[in-house]
C-alpha cells in the first residue's frame, strides 16, 4: 500500500466528484456513439460490459471515422492494458472468495485504482476503490443511457471544459504521493515519455512505453522529500 | 462497430482488469513487489494525465485543458479541497474557451 500524508482525499467526496464528472463525460458517449450509428442497446451495452470510457471513446471514434471493428477493439485493447498492473496493485484490497473478486474486479478503473492508493490505510484503500468504482459504475451507465436517448444534451465537454476536470482530479489524487521522491521521479519521466512517444506511435502505446519511465526511481534514493 | 467487436473488447478488458486480483488470490504480494506495482500504476496515471492534457490524436497542443492543470496544481499546492480544485480547473478551462482561447 502506498503510503501517504493524512491530506489524502477523503474517498467519499473524492468519489463524487468522479462520479458527476464521469456521468457528465458518459451523456457524450451516449451521443456520440448513436450519431456514429450504433444502436441504443449496443451503446448501453458498452458501458456496461467494457466499462472502460478512453477505449470506448477511442473504439466509436474509430467506427466513425471509417476504421473496422478489427481496429477499434485492437485499439482498446491496447489503451487498457494499463489496466493490468492497476489490478496487480489493488488486488490485496480485493480479497475474498474467487465470485467477489471475479465481480470486483469490473470496477478496477484509473480512477478507482488512483484514489484507492493515495489512501493512508488498506481499509480506507478498499473502501475508496469499491466507492469510487460502483458510483462510477453507476454514473457511466445511467449517463449513457441518458446521453443515447437525449441525443443533444452535452454535445460538446469540452466547451464546459469537463476534458480539463480528468487531469485535474487525478493531479489532486496524486499530489500526496508525489511527496515521495521515488514516485515523483517515476511520475515525471513517465509523463515525459509519454509526451515524446505521442507523435510517433498509436493511441494507447504511448502510455504503456511511459511504464519504463518506472525505472527512473531506481535512481533516487526513496522517501519524502 | 458488431456484438462480437463489443465482447471481445469488453472481454479483454476484464482480463486485463482481472488478471491480478483473480491469479493472486489469497496469496500476499511481497511488499518489494507491491511497491512496484505501486510504482508503476503511478508512472501510468501520470502518463495519462500528461496525454489527456496535452495529447490531441498523435499531437500535442497546448490549449485550455493546459491552464486547466496550471490551476490545478496551483489549487493543490494552496491545499484546496479536492472538489475546489475540479471545479476550478474546469471553470479554467470553460471560460478560456468562452472566451476564445484553446
Amino acid at each position: 500500500m502506498a503510503t501517504a500524508t493524512p491530506t489524502a482525499a477523503s474517498p467519499w467526496r473524492a468519489a463524487l466528484t468522479f462520479a458527476a464528472t464521469s456521468g457528465l463525460i458518459a451523456l457524450s458517449f451516449g451521443l456520440l456513439a448513436r450519431t456514429s450509428g450504433l444502436s441504443l442497446v449496443m451503446t448501453c451495452a458498452m458501458s456496461l460490459v467494457v466499462f472502460a470510457g478512453g477505449a470506448q471513446f477511442l473504439a466509436v471514434a474509430t467506427i466513425a471515422s471509417g476504421g473496422t471493428p478489427l481496429a477499434a477493439v485492437l485499439g482498446g485493447i491496447v489503451l487498457n492494458a494499463r489496466h493490468l498492473p492497476y489490478g496487480l496493485a489493488v488486488a490485496p484490497l480485493l480479497r475474498g472468495p474467487l465470485w467477489k473478486r471475479a465481480l470486483s474486479s469490473q470496477i478496477v478503473l484509473d480512477e478507482s485504482t488512483a484514489l484507492a492508493l493515495s489512501q493512508p490505510t488498506p481499509e480506507l484503500g478498499r473502501l475508496a476503490l469499491y466507492a469510487c468504482g460502483c458510483m462510477l459504475f453507476a454514473t457511466w451507465n445511467l449517463g449513457t443511457l441518458i446521453g443515447a436517448l437525449a441525443g443533444g444534451a452535452i454535445a460538446d465537454p469540452s466547451a464546459l471544459g469537463l476534458d480539463a476536470a480528468f487531469p485535474a482530479s487525478m493531479v489532486a489524487l496524486l499530489a500526496p504521493l508525489l511527496r515521495r521522491r521515488e514516485l515523483r521521479t517515476a511520475a515525471l519521466a513517465g509523463g515525459a515519455l509519454a509526451l515524446a512517444a505521442t507523435p510517433f506511435t498509436a493511441p494507447g502505446v504511448p502510455i504503456l512505453l511511459a511504464a519504463a519511465g518506472a525505472l527512473a526511481a531506481r535512481f533516487v534514493r526513496e522517501g519524502p522529500a | 462497430m458488431t456484438w462480437w467487436a463489443v465482447f471481445t473488447l469488453a472481454a479483454g478488458t476484464y482480463v486485463l482488469k482481472a488478471a491480478g486480483p483473480l491469479a493472486l488470490g489469497s496469496r500476499t504480494v511481497p511488499p518489494p513487489l507491491q511497491r512496484a506495482l505501486n510504482l508503476v500504476s503511478v508512472t501510468l496515471l501520470a502518463a495519462l494525465i500528461a496525454i489527456s492534457t496535452f495529447g490531441e490524436g498523435r499531437s500535442l497542443v497546448l490549449d485550455a485543458r493546459a491552464a486547466g492543470l496550471g490551476v490545478a496544481l496551483v489549487s493543490v499546492w494552496l491545499r484546496a479541497p479536492f472538489a475546489v480544485v475540479v471545479i476550478a480547473a474546469t471553470a479554467t478551462a470553460a471560460g478560456l474557451r468562452a472566451l476564445g482561447a484553446g
